[in-house]
């Protein structure tokens, strides 16, 4: 069971969070013409990354926040979490 | 029966307390302290059970976890168990165990007629014989194998113990509490950090149980006593035996499974049969020492052949003789600790060691004691069929290929000593890549994957003293790291024999025209031949092998068998053992019970139960409950003999003409609140909120951003900023994070906040034509009339001296009001709606009820937002907004999404008015057509018409909105029904929507 580093609350287990997928996928604006491919990209197309992955949890059995996750999807290990408004570098 | 293989004095039982059990039907007796092999073995009994593929007798070959034979039924207090390891069994008054693998009985086994056969089972019979003809495979094939092997049989009954879960934090975990686990969890305990120490055996000490060492001048186990007993005192410390831990898991999470009532004859009140531990450790130390391996020779899986350190663990710690003329055959000194063991107690051993000039300490002392030694001399066959009767013994050649002239002697036992492999699984689990360590012919941890540290035997160390060295100085590192504390420990003075090198020797050769069965793993009846097959038949990988073969598979996981396969693949591919690579060790280390796993979530425990403020109500009023995913809803309310079609009809019935109310607690509610709350609103349905007044409430859809229908429900403008949404029951969770997460991660310029107040309001809806009637009786001092509050409408009220919040919305179709109090004040609403109802000819109606009405009004809900229709499915597309952008929008182009013969929900009707679709039916053209029968579509909900008295359906239908009137057929293969419907309306009942306004 992974142990992830809540930015807001601290060292929790895995099972009070749930997973969300890619977080590096932008959301096209809203009311801009987007083209089927951009669609499908935002939509569908996923890279299933074998090593370091940025990607989203909910903590939902604690604060409720969407937070960002840097983790190996081969081994892991979680390089470093962020705050949802938080850039990375 | 007497006790004739126990010696006079001597081990760590408790004489004083001697216990009466019974094997096979047999008694005997035994002492407190005892394992069930042990006592087995004090009264002179080897034959336990038949192997698994040949049916030959299986006696003992280990003392603890690493025992392959010896899996026993156990019988415990009126409960049953399978794969129980007689090794591990602590014997208590009244145990009663059987074999397994044996049938009619462990002494005449019919299965043993494969032994005989044995040229037709090799490796992978199994896959090439039992596969023609097909139809034996399961006539003839499977019910034989099915009552010839197993390892035992599980009970079919409800299993009356207790597990438990729980949950840990500490600063050092210590698997194992031999000499180097002692020292670490000595030395971080006095740095006064959080330690757990675990150990899978009753007694503490590993190792220093048996071993003839010196610590501290002291015996090394009373060192251990000494220690154990000052880590019980401290508070910072856990020490915990019969706890195996199993399993090493991501980011230092361990898991443990305590045995705390199994070495009772039953469990106390109140405590648990086994309770399994999840372990966060900062850093974690594995000393989980090490496993004598065998010598392969032929017959070596005769009873009486066993490792050399049990028949030294059974001497000293049980005061068991494993035999009286015992013969020890060794490539190592530990052979001799043995050896020296029986001498003491008056036993003369011969000893065959491979080496040719070995000298150590211990082999002087050996020497000196008048021990009969052979150098040179390996065991080639052992002779006796369920039990060692005599040996054939030979010289054997420096490079171990030739053998000298066969003599038998006569023995009664054969210990065997292959050498020591470290019990790496642990770290093979965290992740750590192992590597080979040539002198001692084994694999050992390599470089710490997450922050584990093997020490002692685990790690290919075999010096006491350098183990006490290196676990003394670990456990004050990794403990000063944490606590920033620096007790200094001193470490002990030790004494030990020292050991000269092992023979890198591990089969003995065939002699000529022999034919030998020389087994490598003991649990599954693997010999050195099958894995011969396996590899000429062009298996190379070792993960194929062994699959193949079954070698190193089983419970065991080839605890004793593992290096030695590797060992003849490597000679037979000519590549050195690491080349090879060994199998994947995977979790658990040894069998867990399935209900420490599973805990107490079991029968109603095994999911949350939530109850609505009114569910006591429901309950006097004889309502049958249904699960509405974790919730409990009344299905309906049984008065006298009435079965569920009945009853719901009735309350349906009731709501049409007279007035129902609904317990709605369930409904998800979500409260939304700032300036962006219309904005939110906008974006997530599918139809326009920016214009909706205060005190007014809005029918929603909301879809995934793949444009498949999400949710759909109300939401009220309370006030200005203030939105009140209702989700399905279903869905209030994952709606509730849908919103959060485009509030915090896509649009975090919108000033909203959303909270659940699901669990806040207590919900009833009031449905039928005479709701607004009853209503004005419950509310005489607001004006809810059809101009006061219309048709999705809001109003705040005042219940008697009670806050409500009064919609006028309606599921049901009819004309219909939700009343929504705080929860505490839920009964106190429901009974005064019932009360005052009373002259409206009320009914509480149920979820039948519930579906029935919206069902034939052409309502959806999640059995048509299955998470595979869009709006225009479900005849929505007129909430689907042209104008603006909303989650999902740009979905709905997709051509599949605006094909013309898109699906669509249609009502069905069977042709006869009588036959009842059920749910799930395919709706085909032809029910004479040719399988597969192209699908048309599919009835998504069923019920009987109230207001027509026949039965209706709905069905999402391709084509749908061109298929009205066209006549096909109903077909559920599961219930056997063909029948012809005609297609319909799904608005069967107020097609116009007038009662609601009404
Ligand atoms: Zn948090």
């Amino acid at each position: 069971m992974l142990y992830i580093n809540c930015p807001h609350c601290g060292m929790r287990s895995q099972n009070e969070f749930s997973y969300g997928g890619d977080a590096s996928v932008k959301r096209p604006e809203l009311n801009k013409e987007v083209s089927d491919q951009e669609w499908d990209n935002f939509v569908y197309n996923r890279k299933s990354l074998r090593g370091k992955h940025l990607e989203l949890w909910q903590h939902i059995s604690g604060c409720r926040q969407w937070i960002k996750v840097e983790r190996d999807t081969a081994t892991h290990e979680i390089f470093r979490t962020f705050k949802a408004d938080e850039e990375f570098a | 029966m007497t006790q004739a293989f126990r010696i006079e004095n001597g081990g760590l039982i408790n004489r004083d307390k001697k216990l009466s059990f019974k094997f096979n039907g047999k008694t005997y007796f035994g002492y407190e302290g005892d394992t069930l092999a042990s006592a087995l073995l004090a009264n002179g009994v080897h034959l336990v059970g038949r192997s698994f593929k040949y049916h030959r007798p299986r006696g003992f070959f280990g003392a603890g976890v690493d025992e392959p034979y010896a899996v026993v039924q156990l019988y415990r207090n009126g409960e049953t168990e399978p794969n129980i390891k007689a090794t591990e069994q602590e014997l208590f008054e009244g145990l009663e165990a059987k074999s397994v693998n044996c049938w009619p009985s462990v002494n005449f086994d019919i299965g043993a007629i494969n032994n005989f056969l044995r040229i037709f089972l090799p490796a992978g019979f199994y896959y090439k014989t039992f596969m023609w003809p097909k139809s034996f495979w399961y006539r003839i094939y499977e019910p034989f194998i099915r009552k010839a092997a197993g390892l035992g049989v599980a009970s079919t009954k409800h299993d009356k113990e207790r597990y438990e879960h729980k949950y840990e934090h500490c600063d050092l975990l210590i698997a194992g509490s031999g000499p180097s686990g002692l020292a670490g969890a000595y030395a971080a305990a006095k740095n006064g950090a959080k330690v757990i120490l675990a150990e899978d055996k009753p007694r503490f000490g590993g190792s220093l149980l048996t071993s003839d060492v010196n610590i501290g001048n002291q015996s090394g186990k009373d060192w251990a006593e000494g220690i154990i007993a000052e880590l019980k005192t401290m508070p910072n410390v856990v020490v915990k035996n019969r706890s195996q831990i199993f399993g090493y898991y991501d980011h230092n999470m361990l898991v443990m499974s305590e045995k705390v009532s199994d070495h009772l004859p039953s469990t106390k009140k109140y405590h648990p049969n086994k309770r399994l531990w999840y372990i966060r450790a900062k850093e974690v130390l594995i000393s989980s020492g090490s496993i004598e391996r065998p010598i392969v020779f032929g017959n070596n899986d005769t009873p009486g052949v066993m490792l050399s350190s049990a028949a030294k663990e059974y001497l000293k710690v049980y005061g068991v003789l494993v035999g009286r003329k015992p013969l020890v055959f060794t490539n190592n000194d530990s052979g001799y600790e043995t050896a020296i063991e029986f001498k003491k107690h008056g036993v003369d051993p011969v000893v065959l060691d491979s080496r040719k000039n070995p000298d150590s300490e211990i082999i002087d002392e050996a020497n000196n004691l008048g021990i009969n030694i052979k150098n040179s001399y390996v065991v080639v066959a052992a002779q006796g069929y369920k039990k060692v009767k005599s040996a054939d013994i030979a010289s054997i050649s420096e490079d171990k290929k030739q053998l000298g002239k066969i003599e038998n002697i006569q023995c009664d036992c054969i210990c065997v000593s292959g050498f020591w492999t470290p019990t790496i699984h642990l770290a093979s689990q965290s992740g750590n890549k192992t590597k080979f360590k040539e002198e001692i012919d084994a694999f050992v941890p390599g470089q710490s994957k997450q922050n584990e540290i093997t020490l002692g035997a685990a790690n290919g160390e075999f010096s006491l003293e350098e183990t006490l060295k290196t676990s003394f100085t670990a456990g004050s590192e990794l403990s000063k790291k944490i606590t920033e504390n620096d007790n200094k420990i001193a470490i002990p003075n030790v004494v030990e024999k020292k050991s000269s090198q092992h023979d890198k020797f591990w089969c003995v050769p065939l002699p000529k025209g022999k034919s030998y069965k020389r087994f490598l793993d003991f649990q599954n009846d693997v010999a050195v031949s099958d894995v011969e097959i396996a590899l000429r038949e062009g298996y190379r990988s070792i993960e194929h092998v062994k699959r193949y073969t079954t070698l190193g598979m089983a419970t065991d996981q080839g605890k004793t068998s593992n290096l030695n396969g590797l060992q003849l693949v490597s000679e037979i591919e000519n590549k050195v053992v690491p080349a090879v690579g060994h199998t994947t060790f995977r979790p658990p280390y040894t069998p867990v019970s399935i209900g420490a796993i599973v805990g107490r979530e079991v029968g109603k425990h095994s999911k949350p139960t939530r109850k609505s403020p009114m569910h006591s109500w429901h309950e006097k009023n004889n309502a049958v409950f249904v699960d509405a995913g974790v919730w409990l809803r009344p299905r309906y309310y049984r008065r006298g003999n009435e079965n569920l079609f009945e009853g719901s009809k009735r309350e349906a019935k009731n709501v049409r003409t007279n007035v129902g109310v609904c317990d709605v607690t369930t409904l998800g509610k979500i409260d939304i609140k700032g300036p962006d709350a219309a904005e939110l609103l906008n974006r997530v349905y599918t139809n326009a909120w920016l214009k909706l007044p205060v005190g007014k409430a809005r029918y929603g859809v909301m879809l995934r951003e793949d444009g498949i229908v999400m949710d759909d429900g109300t939401t009220t403008r309370i006030s200005e900023n203030h939105y009140h949404m209702t989700t399905t029951t279903a869905q209030a969770a994952n709606v509730l994070s849908h919103l959060e997460y485009y509030l915090q991660l896509v649009w975090p310029e919108l000033n909203v906040n959303v909270v659940s107040t699901t669990e806040q309001w207590a919900g009833a809806a009031i449905a039928g034509p005479k709701s607004r009637d009853l209503l004005q009786k419950l509310f005489p001092n607001s004006d809810v009339s059809n101009e006061g509050l219309p048709f999705m409408g809001y109003m705040e009220g005042d219940l008697f001296g009670v806050k409500a919040r009064i919609y006028r919305i309606s599921f049901s179709g009819e004309l219909a009001y939700e009343v929504n109090v705080e929860s505490d004040y839920g009964n106190f609403m429901w009974e005064k709606i019932i009360e005052v109802g009373e002259e409206f000819n009320i009914q509480p109606y149920g979820t039948e009820a519930l579906s029935t009405l919206r069902i034939e009004m052409g309502h959806v809900a999640g059995s048509e937002l299955d998470g595979r229709t869009i709006p225009f499915d479900n005849a929505l597309e007129g909430l689907v907004s042209k104008k603006k952008d909303f989650i999902g929008k740009r979905s709905l182009q997709r051509s599949a999404f605006i094909a013309e013969d898109r699906q669509r929900i249609v009502g069905v009707v069977p042709l006869d008015k009588q036959t009842s679709i059920p749910e799930g039916s395919h709706l085909v053209k032809d029910d004479k057509a040719p399988l597969p029968n192209p699908k048309l579509g599919h009835i998504s909900a069923s019920c009987w018409s109230v207001e027509y008295d026949n039965p209706f359906s709905l069905a999402i239908l391709k084509d749908g909105k061109n298929m009205i009137g066209q006549k096909l057929f109903a077909m559920s293969p599961l219930k056997n029904k063909v029948i012809p419907v005609e297609i319909v309306s799904s608005h069967y009942v107020d097609p116009k929507g007038e009662r609601v306004r009404s």
